[in-house]
């Protein structure tokens, strides 16, 4: 179970979001900007706790996560430039394309282990990166722009903000919930302690592998669902969300929310991207800054911002 | 004592508001965003047309069209999703009258549609994305550079003219690589003698170099932008190809790489916009301020900074004052009506420029170091070849 | 259709020339991964800041060539500088990430990438430097009929060996060798012995950064110096010692002459065999597409079948 802080402070978190475009829009802040603003950080907040997932409780560090984001938004985007703007049929394409390569991924990375498993999931992203910027069909390396947003409903216009936003918003929050339940079902116990002593598990006669081929393919969809929220956030696609640099950012984002705590990463990608925008405009170099921060942070904030509330354990085994 | 503290409130509370009792009503301000990206090796592109934007604002006394300006830079990270952002920020929450810079034709296709639905004029000071001056041109975008394949078609002409054969074709695997080929080709309409698409980031040429010499041409069309166009000139170099291969080349020579490549790029040929030894004295001006401010020769993107600059004052000069007056400003920008180093050039029907384009040439000067040249002409107000697939009414 | 496929057709001897590129790409990539192999074999640390300091060798050289004109005295001048850079980021930086995960490793190292990114923008300002081959080494000789090679392209080959040679004998023939090879196979047993091995690990660590600068300091007069070089760099290192075996010296070296050779050959050969096969517009591209993923596809696979790779040095 959460403590009772994290609970509330995960509760209010959500009502927060849930006010903010009715706040945002309110006569007196008028700052429709954050409305936006908080969509993209909720997409990176998918995307980063779908990493968390296999990296922070199946020891699986892998290197090229930002991958499933670019095939998110490509399964969007290709489907759209063909004009198959039905949501529903893209949903379902979105999740069967990244399972089923996040399945065979999974296949060729997963017999490594340790660094060789995180370069090897490295190289393969890299090679979609290539292969991205060679689709001329699909723009190549300057992209696509994606002309219509997934339609779904007929009163459900992805154009207006305020549906983007509560689409966004309710998919963070599905995933959440989905997620946590998986990770305190038996199958997370087995895929946690895979992670502490695999020898053990699969002595005790559990086939580990297909357990953690299959969280490898759950954590692949569910970043594939914030690619594909991406994608129409956005109304664009480009290889250069899966370059390595993303993956390498959505890994800082977990470990800014604190690594094994499912909900942490949500709040790292917030914390992320509001760190870089305000590094970013008090200088050019704000790198300069931001890589002595990172390194400080993984020596000693390791725990993360979710990690240093107080309340031990996050997972219960109910 | 009561009174005393009511006193001292009140006097107090009059000094705050009295500035805005007593000056006239000041006139609105022009807002204008700059968004580009900044950061890392490629950050060059940004710093230079940024350098430019200043400069011009500087040379305007800090105001466009008279009106004070409130100038807002952002950092687009070089990322299309960033940039994105970054706009809606401008557009949102800074509401802004302008925006300006952009250096990737991605981040371009990425941003464009939210400045254009919010009636934000967009300025592009270098990304010369194709899309922009076809289907998906409109009232509030301006293109301050070229498009990505006109410099090549100069270049192609350039080739022709001189009845340069047997070129063999160097360019990027990549969407821009593609489309300098075919800008080049649709000028230069002769058979080559090959071609390679290496790929994006390559910094080992020698395979090539081979593959090249194995076809003996005569010359090279090299589409080699950055540190790709450095490490090939120096293996180009290395390799003594150069005693039999010329090199003709787009986006790789420039002032913001000359000192890089060195006695390399001597002897190379390249084609631009920008006629950097025009004896104008808006040229002459704009190059002495801009070495004064900052200590070095402008590039042809602190050109493409300066007149999105311009192109700006131009716009609010056109309203009179009244900045939702959008038909007003439009129609002023599409005079081009400015000073610029590069000379005269008018908007086509896209708002991409026509504009004369000139073909350079790499020297050694008295001390053997590199300089660069013009060597006149190429192509007299050169129109883009995709105009006619935009549909805007003037 | 552009151009005519056919003139590309390979003949044999710009078949041969190609290995050759490829030989001689392989030997400069064994150079750059050669510290890298040693400071993952031996400290099992993830240095991501391994092509950050190949970045800052290139630009010493330049500096130090700029300032003194001389190859070979910006050579010695750049060593004891990265020494000395190895064992600063050794001591403020690497040591506290030993008892670390790989993650941690990871991730704080790629703080010292952007770190290191900026830092050289801010102190040599964000154009590319300059440095030009000197008079003489940018000769030719002509191995093959017909086509000159770059004498300086030999002399990257003969650095190579050079470095090969002279870490096979240290591993093997020095005390120091012996105790890393002791350190990396059991740690606290080196230690009982009364040996300091943090001192050990400074100096590797330090010994792997000369490397990277030596490096840095070759590619320079074929490279571009500029910031961010180290990354296309440090991806190719990582491919050769996961597929060589982390931590092995003779694993790295036969990796990189794949890598070299794979890379360069297919690269070439490739998209005139795309042609051969099919002959349309499509093949143009997938070609040259399929030739930038090669070398990806080649560690898949190899890791597929070898997750340890080739020669898999250490265990666990």
């Amino acid at each position: 179970m959460l403590s009772k802080l994290k609970l509330s402070i995960l509760i209010g978190s959500f009502l927060i979001l849930a006010a903010l475009p009715m706040v945002a829009e309110s006569e007196m802040i008028d700052e429709p900007f954050y409305i936006d603003l908080m969509a993209r950080v909720m997409i990176f907040s998918i995307a980063a706790m779908s990493l968390d997932f296999i990296l922070g409780y199946g020891a699986m560090i892998s290197f090229g996560h930002a991958l499933y984001l670019g095939l998110g938004t490509y399964a969007v985007g290709i489907m759209a430039h063909y004009e198959l703007t039905n949501g529903w049929m893209q949903l379902l394409v979105c999740i069967s394309g990244t399972a089923f390569i996040a399945f065979i991924l999974g296949l060729i990375s997963l017999r490594t282990s340790g660094i060789y498993f995180i370069m090897i999931t490295f190289a393969l992203a890299q090679m979609f990166y290539f292969l991205g910027i060679s689709l001329e069909a699909f723009g190549g390396d300057d992209g696509l722009p994606i002309d219509t947003r997934s339609e779904f409903f007929s009163f459900f216009d992805l154009n207006e903000t305020w549906n983007m936003y509560y689409l966004i918003l309710g998919t963070l929050v599905v995933a959440a919930l989905v997620l946590w339940k998986i990770i305190n079902s038996r199958f997370g116990m087995v895929v946690r302690g895979s992670h502490s002593n695999d020898a053990r598990m699969q002595a005790i006669g559990f086939p580990t592998f297909k357990y953690r081929l299959a969280a490898f393919v759950i954590a692949g969809v569910v970043c594939g669902l914030a690619g594909f929220l991406l994608g129409n956030l956005t109304e664009f696609l480009t290889p250069e969300y899966m370059h390595w640099f993303r993956s390498g950012e959505l890994m800082i984002m977990v470990m800014v929310g604190g690594m094994g705590t499912l909900f942490g990463p949500l709040f790292g990608a917030f914390a992320y991207l509001m760190m870089e925008d305000f590094l970013a405009n008090f200088t050019e170099y704000w790198q300069f800054y931001f890589g002595p921060i990172l390194i400080l942070l993984v020596l000693f904030a390791k725990q993360g911002l979710w990690g240093m509330l107080p309340g031990k354990e996050d997972i219960s085994d109910e | 004592m009561k009174n005393q503290v009511l006193i001292a409130a009140a006097a107090a509370a009059a000094i705050v508001t009295a500035p805005a009792i007593t000056a006239p009503v000041a006139a609105e301000s022009v807002k204008v965003g700059y968004m580009q990206g900044f950061a890392g090796g490629r950050g060059i592109f940004g710093r230079y047309g940024f350098e430019g934007f200043e400069l011009a604002l500087d040379h305007l006394g800090g105001k466009f069209g008279g009106m004070d300006v409130e100038l807002t830079k952002k950092d687009t990270q070089h990322k299309p999703d960033v940039g994105r952002s970054v706009m809606n920020e401008f557009i949102k929450k800074e509401r802004v009258n302008f925006v300006a810079g952009i250096t990737w034709s991605n981040v371009l296709a990425a941003v464009w549609k939210q400045a254009a639905r919010s009636k934000t004029y967009l300025i592009s000071a270098n990304a010369g994305w194709s899309g922009m001056a076809g289907k998906n041109c409109n009232p509030y975008y301006f293109q301050a550079s070229w498009n990505n394949d006109m410099i090549p078609e100069a270049m192609g002409k350039l080739m022709k003219k001189e009845g340069i054969k047997d070129v063999f074709e160097l360019s990027a695997n990549y969407q821009a690589g593609k489309d300098m080929l075919s800008g080049f080709n649709r000028q230069y309409q002769a058979p080559t003698k090959g071609k390679i698409l290496y790929k994006l980031g390559n910094n080992d040429w020698q395979a090539e170099i081979s593959q090249i010499r194995a076809t003996k041409p005569s010359a090279i069309f090299g589409f080699l932008p950055g540190g790709m166009g450095v490490s090939f000139m120096k293996q180009y170099k290395a390799a003594g190809l150069d005693k039999t291969v010329k090199l003709y080349t787009v986006y790789t020579v420039d002032y913001g790489t000359i000192r890089a490549h060195g006695t390399n790029a001597i002897g190379s040929y390249h084609t631009t916009f920008w006629n950097s030894d025009a004896k104008t004295a808006t040229n002459q001006k704009f190059i002495k301020d801009y070495i004064k401010k900052y200590g070095k020769h402008p590039s042809m993107f602190s050109v493409q900074g300066y007149d999105a600059a311009l192109l700006i004052d131009l716009g609010v000069k056109g309203s009179k004052g009244n900045l939702k007056d959008h038909k007003a400003i439009t129609t002023a920008m599409r005079t081009a009506d400015i000073k610029s180093p590069r000379g005269k050039f008018t908007y086509n029907v896209n708002h991409s420029p026509i504009q004369n384009y000139y073909k350079r040439e790499v020297i050694a000067d008295a001390d053997g170091k590199p300089k660069i040249v013009v060597r006149g002409m190429v192509a007299e107000m050169a129109k883009d070849s995709h105009y006619k697939k935009c549909k805007m009414a003037w | 259709m552009l151009g005519t496929h056919g003139v590309l057709g390979m003949t044999l001897l710009l078949l041969i020339e190609q290995f050759l590129n490829g030989m001689q790409f392989g030997v400069f990539l064994f150079l750059i991964s050669a510290g890298l192999t040693l400071v993952l074999g031996i400290m099992n640390v993830v240095n991501l800041a391994h092509g950050s300091l190949y970045m800052l060798g290139a630009y010493f050289a330049s500096t130090f060539f700029g300032l003194t004109g001389s190859l070979i005295v910006s050579l010695v001048l750049m060593i004891p500088v990265m020494l000395l850079v190895g064992i600063l980021i050794e001591l403020v930086v690497l040591r506290t990430l030993y008892e670390r995960d790989h993650m941690d490793q990871v991730l704080a190292t790629f703080g010292l990438i952007l770190f290191f990114n900026e830092l050289v923008r801010i102190i040599w300002g964000v154009e590319a430097q300059p440095l030009t081959l000197p008079m003489w080494l940018s000769g030719n000789v002509e191995i093959l009929p017909d086509a000159p090679y770059p004498v300086y392209r030999l002399v990257i080959i003969g650095v190579g060996m050079a470095v090969a040679a002279g870490l096979f004998w240290m591993i093997t023939k020095t005390r120091m060798g012996m105790l890393i090879r002791a350190g990396a196979s059991n740690r606290p047993m080196v230690g009982a012995l009364g040996i300091n091995i943090r001192f050990l690990y400074t100096m590797v660590f330090g010994l792997g950064a000369v490397f990277a600068g030596l490096a840095g300091l070759m590619a320079a007069p074929l490279q571009s110096v500029e910031s961010g070089i180290g990354e296309d760099m440090l991806i190719f290192a990582f491919v050769v010692i996961v597929i060589g075996g982390i931590g092995s010296i003779r694993g790295a070296l036969v990796a990189s002459l794949i890598i070299g050779i794979f890379e360069t050959v297919g690269r070439s050969i490739l998209p005139v065999l795309m042609l051969e096969i099919v002959d349309s517009e499509a093949a143009q591209t997938a070609g040259p597409a399929l030739a930038s993923m090669l070398v990806y596809i080649l560690m898949a696979v190899i890791l597929f079948f070898k997750p340890q790779g080739l020669f898999p040095a250490r265990t666990g």
